[in-house]
C-alpha cells in the first residue's frame, strides 16, 4: 500500500460516501455563522473554506457522556430494602473525522498524556480515541489569530492524525500518518500520489512561511511562576473577561470536566461533562473558602496551567496548539498571546530589577 | 465489570451502621458487597474515597476507620449540599458506591519513635482519627501522643461515644475545647490555637498534625511556629474540591500538583515550595 495517494476534488464526495458506508463520518457543517462537527449528509457538502469554529474534540471527549447506568429496584425478600444495579456504559463503533485543521487534531496529544498515561488509563476517552480516525486537512494559509508555529506544530502538523491531506492541484495529496489511516487510503477514488510530492512539499513550506516569525516559549514555564504573586499584573490581564467560559469549551486542548448524576424515575445515569476553570464554582469549598475568588486568579490558572504547569508534567510539551479560537471567539478581546508574552517580559523585568517594559 | 480497570466505577457497598455525631454529621459504617474485594481492600491512614448517594452524585471523604480495623470502612460526612444532605438521608441496609482508596496517606512509618500532637478542628477530625486509632493500636512504635481536638460547642463534638475512652487512656493526653462556655461543659474553653500555646507540647522529636478549617489551620500554624516546630514537623491534610480523584478532572490542582492524587496530605515544608493559591 503506497503512503501517499492524489484525492482529486472531484472525487471527494464519492470517497466521502465510500467512507460513510463503513464508518460513521463526522464532517464539518456550516450552522449559521458557525461551522461545527457533525454527522455526514450525502446532500450536504462539508464545509472546509476555513477551519471549524468549535474544534473537533467532541468526537473522542463528548460534552456529556454517560460513565454508567444505575437503577434502584425493590429487594424481593425485603420490600423495604432497595437495591441498585449498575451498568457501565462504553462508547463502541468506529468514526472517522473529515476535515479538521492540523491545531485540532493536535489537540488529541495533549489530552492522550494525561487520559492514556501510564499511571491512568481512562477507558472511555481510550476506546474513543482508538475508534476514531483523523482525516485532517492542512492549512493552506496561516489565520489572524493563528500562532501554532509558537508551540512546535505548523499548518501541515500531522501529529493527532491518521492522514494529512496537503492541498495540490486539483484536490489533495493524502498522506498516511498512522497504519489505519494509510487503510482509508485503499480506494479505487484515489490515484497514485509520487508525482505531487514536490508540490505538497512547497505547499507545506509557504503555509509556513505565512505565518509571523514565532515567539520564543521556552522562558513561559519560569516565567509564569515567577509572576504568580503578582495580583497587579493578574488583574491587569483579566480586567476585561467576562468569565464567559467561551475560550475553554471552544479549546481543542482544554479537558477539565465535572461528574454528575442525572436521574429519570428509578433509574439514572452518571455523567461526564466538560467543565470551566474560569467559573467561580470550579474551586468553591464547602467551607465557603474559595482558592481562585477572583477572574484574576482563575485566568492565571488557565494560562499557567497551558503554558507552565502542564510542561513542567509532561516535559515540556505545552497544552496549547495555538489554534487561535480563545482569542477569536472571546467576547472581550483577551489575548492569551499577549499575556504569555508579557508574563515573560514581566518576569525578565522583575528579575533585572526594574518593573516596567512589558509588551502588552 | 471490572472495578480495577475503569476508575471510575464504584464499587457496591452496603451501610451496616449509621450514627448521628453532631446536628450536622453523620457517620457511616460501609462494607463492600463484593466479599472478595472486602477482603483485598488495602489502604493507609489520611486515604480518601469517593462516596456515592445514587442520583445525588458522589463526594471525597476520608476513610476514618484505621486500616487495624477492617471490618468496615467507616466515613463521617458534614452535611454541606447536594451529596451531602442525600447521604444523610440513607440508613442501615441501604446501598451506596465507594471508589476508593484514593490520594496519599499520612507518614506514618517515619514517624515511628517520634512524639505527636494531633490537633483537629471540627470535621477535621475525620482524617486524624484514622492515624490516632492507627497509631493506639501500633502504641509501641510511637513516643507521646496527645490530641487537641476543638470544636464550636459541645453539640459539634463528633465521635462523642469514643471521648470517654480518649481521654480515659493513660497512654494519651487527651484536651478538648469549645469556643464559648456552655452549661456542663467540664473542659477547656477557647479557641484552639491558644489551647495549643497552653499545652504547649515540645517541639524536639515531635510531629504536629492538624486539620480543620483554613482560618483555623492559619492561626494553629502561628502558634506551633511559636512553640518552635519546624516546617517539616508540621503534617496537614487539604480539601480542595474534588471530583475524578484521579488528576483528571483539574479541579484540584495547586500549580503541577493534584490535590487528589499527590495529596491531601502535605507537611508544611512542601506546601511552602507551591505556588501560593490555599
Ligand atoms: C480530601 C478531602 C477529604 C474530605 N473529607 C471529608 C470528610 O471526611 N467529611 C466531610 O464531611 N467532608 C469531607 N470533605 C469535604 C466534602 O468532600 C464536601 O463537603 C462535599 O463534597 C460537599 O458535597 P455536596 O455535594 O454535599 O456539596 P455541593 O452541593 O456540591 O456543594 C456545597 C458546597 O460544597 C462545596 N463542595 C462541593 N464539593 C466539594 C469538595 N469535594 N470539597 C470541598 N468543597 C466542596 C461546593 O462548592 C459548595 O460550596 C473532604 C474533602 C476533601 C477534598
Ligand atoms: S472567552 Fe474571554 S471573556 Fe470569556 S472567560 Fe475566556 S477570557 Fe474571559
Ligand atoms: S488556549 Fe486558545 S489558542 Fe491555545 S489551544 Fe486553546 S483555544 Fe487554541
Ligand atoms: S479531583 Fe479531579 S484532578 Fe483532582
Amino acid at each position: 500500500m503506497e503512503s501517499s495517494r492524489y484525492l482529486p476534488e472531484a472525487s471527494l464526495d464519492a470517497w466521502l460516501g465510500e467512507l460513510a458506508s463503513s464508518h460513521e463520518l463526522i464532517v464539518p457543517r456550516r450552522e449559521g455563522d458557525a461551522i461545527v462537527f457533525g454527522p455526514y449528509d450525502p446532500a450536504v457538502s462539508p464545509d472546509i473554506s476555513r477551519d471549524a469554529t468549535a474544534p473537533p474534540k467532541s468526537t473522542v471527549f463528548p460534552a456529556c457522556e454517560e460513565l454508567m447506568r444505575y437503577s434502584s429496584v425493590k429487594d424481593a425478600d425485603d420490600p423495604s430494602r432497595t437495591l441498585v444495579r449498575m451498568e457501565e456504559v462504553m462508547p463502541s463503533g468506529s468514526r472517522v473525522v473529515f476535515g479538521a485543521r492540523p491545531c485540532g487534531t493536535r489537540g488529541f496529544t495533549v489530552y492522550d498524556r494525561v487520559f492514556d498515561a501510564p499511571a491512568m488509563h481512562d477507558p472511555y476517552y481510550v476506546a474513543r480515541r482508538q475508534n476514531t480516525l483523523f482525516v485532517t486537512l492542512a492549512c493552506s494559509e496561516a489565520g489572524s489569530a493563528c500562532f501554532c508555529h509558537w508551540v512546535g506544530s505548523g499548518p501541515a502538523d500531522a501529529s493527532g492524525s491518521d492522514v494529512l491531506l496537503v492541498p495540490v492541484k486539483g484536490g489533495w495529496l493524502a498522506e498516511g500518518v498512522s497504519d489505519k489511516g494509510r487503510e482509508l487510503l485503499d480506494s479505487p477514488l484515489l490515484a497514485p500520489g509520487d508525482k505531487y510530492a514536490g508540490e505538497a512539499k512547497a505547499a507545506k513550506a509557504k503555509a509556513m512561511e505565512s505565518l509571523e516569525s514565532a515567539a520564543d516559549l521556552k522562558p513561559a514555564p519560569e516565567s509564569l511562576l515567577a509572576v504568580f504573586d503578582d495580583m497587579e499584573f493578574w488583574n491587569r490581564m483579566s480586567a476585561k473577561c467576562i468569565s464567559c467560559g467561551a475560550c475553554t469549551y471552544l479549546c481543542p486542548t482544554c479537558y477539565c470536566f465535572n461528574i454528575t448524576d442525572e436521574n429519570k424515575g428509578m433509574e439514572g445515569s452518571r455523567l461526564r461533562t466538560w467543565d470551566n476553570c474560569m467559573s467561580f464554582q470550579f474551586t468553591l469549598e464547602a467551607s465557603g473558602h474559595n482558592p481562585r475568588p477572583t477572574k484574576a486568579h482563575r485566568l492565571k490558572n488557565r494560562v499557567g496551567h497551558k503554558f507552565s504547569y502542564y510542561p513542567g508534567l509532561h516535559g515540556g510539551a505545552i497544552a496549547c496548539c495555538g489554534c487561535g479560537r480563545c482569542i477569536k471567539s472571546c467576547p472581550a478581546g483577551v489575548d492569551i498571546r499577549q499575556i504569555v508574552l508579557a508574563a515573560m517580559d514581566r518576569a525578565k523585568a522583575t528579575s533585572q530589577g526594574n518593573t516596567t517594559g512589558e509588551r502588552a | 465489570m471490572s472495578c480495577s480497570v475503569n476508575p471510575y466505577l464504584p464499587d457496591m457497598a452496603t451501610i451496616l451502621e449509621t450514627v448521628q455525631e453532631t446536628p450536622n454529621i453523620k457517620t457511616f459504617r460501609v462494607r463492600l458487597d463484593n466479599p472478595d474485594r472486602m477482603a483485598a481492600f488495602r489502604f493507609q491512614p489520611g486515604q480518601v474515597g469517593q462516596l456515592t448517594s445514587f442520583g445525588a452524585g458522589e463526594s471525597t471523604f476520608v476513610i476514618n476507620s484505621p486500616p487495624t480495623r477492617m471490618d468496615y470502612l467507616q466515613f463521617s460526612v458534614m452535611r454541606a449540599g447536594e451529596v451531602t444532605s442525600s447521604l444523610h438521608g440513607l440508613k442501615a441496609g441501604d446501598k451506596v458506591g465507594v471508589r476508593a482508596p484514593l490520594g496519599n496517606h499520612f507518614p506514618y512509618e517515619s514517624m515511628k519513635g517520634k512524639d505527636v500532637v494531633f490537633i483537629g478542628g471540627g470535621i477535621g477530625m475525620a482524617p486524624l482519627r484514622t492515624l490516632l486509632l492507627f497509631m493506639l493500636d501500633n502504641r509501641k512504635d510511637y513516643g507521646s501522643i496527645s490530641l487537641l481536638y476543638g470544636a464550636r460547642s459541645p453539640e459539634d463534638m463528633a465521635f462523642r461515644d469514643e471521648l470517654p475512652e480518649w481521654l480515659s487512656r493513660k497512654d494519651l493526653n487527651t484536651v478538648l475545647t469549645i469556643d464559648r462556655e456552655a452549661p456542663g461543659w467540664e473542659h477547656r474553653v477557647g479557641l484552639i490555637p491558644n489551647v495549643l500555646r497552653e499545652m504547649a507540647p515540645k517541639a524536639e522529636n515531635c510531629v504536629a498534625i492538624t486539620c480543620g478549617p483554613p482560618i483555623m489551620i492559619k492561626f494553629t500554624l502561628q502558634a506551633l511556629k511559636e512553640l518552635g516546630f519546624a516546617d517539616d514537623q508540621i503534617v496537614t491534610t487539604l480539601e480542595k474540591r474534588m471530583k475524578c480523584g484521579v488528576g483528571l478532572c483539574g479541579r484540584c490542582n495547586i500549580g503541577g500538583k493534584y490535590v487528589c492524587v499527590d495529596g491531601p496530605v502535605f507537611t508544611y515544608a512542601q506546601l511552602k515550595e507551591l505556588p501560593n493559591e490555599l
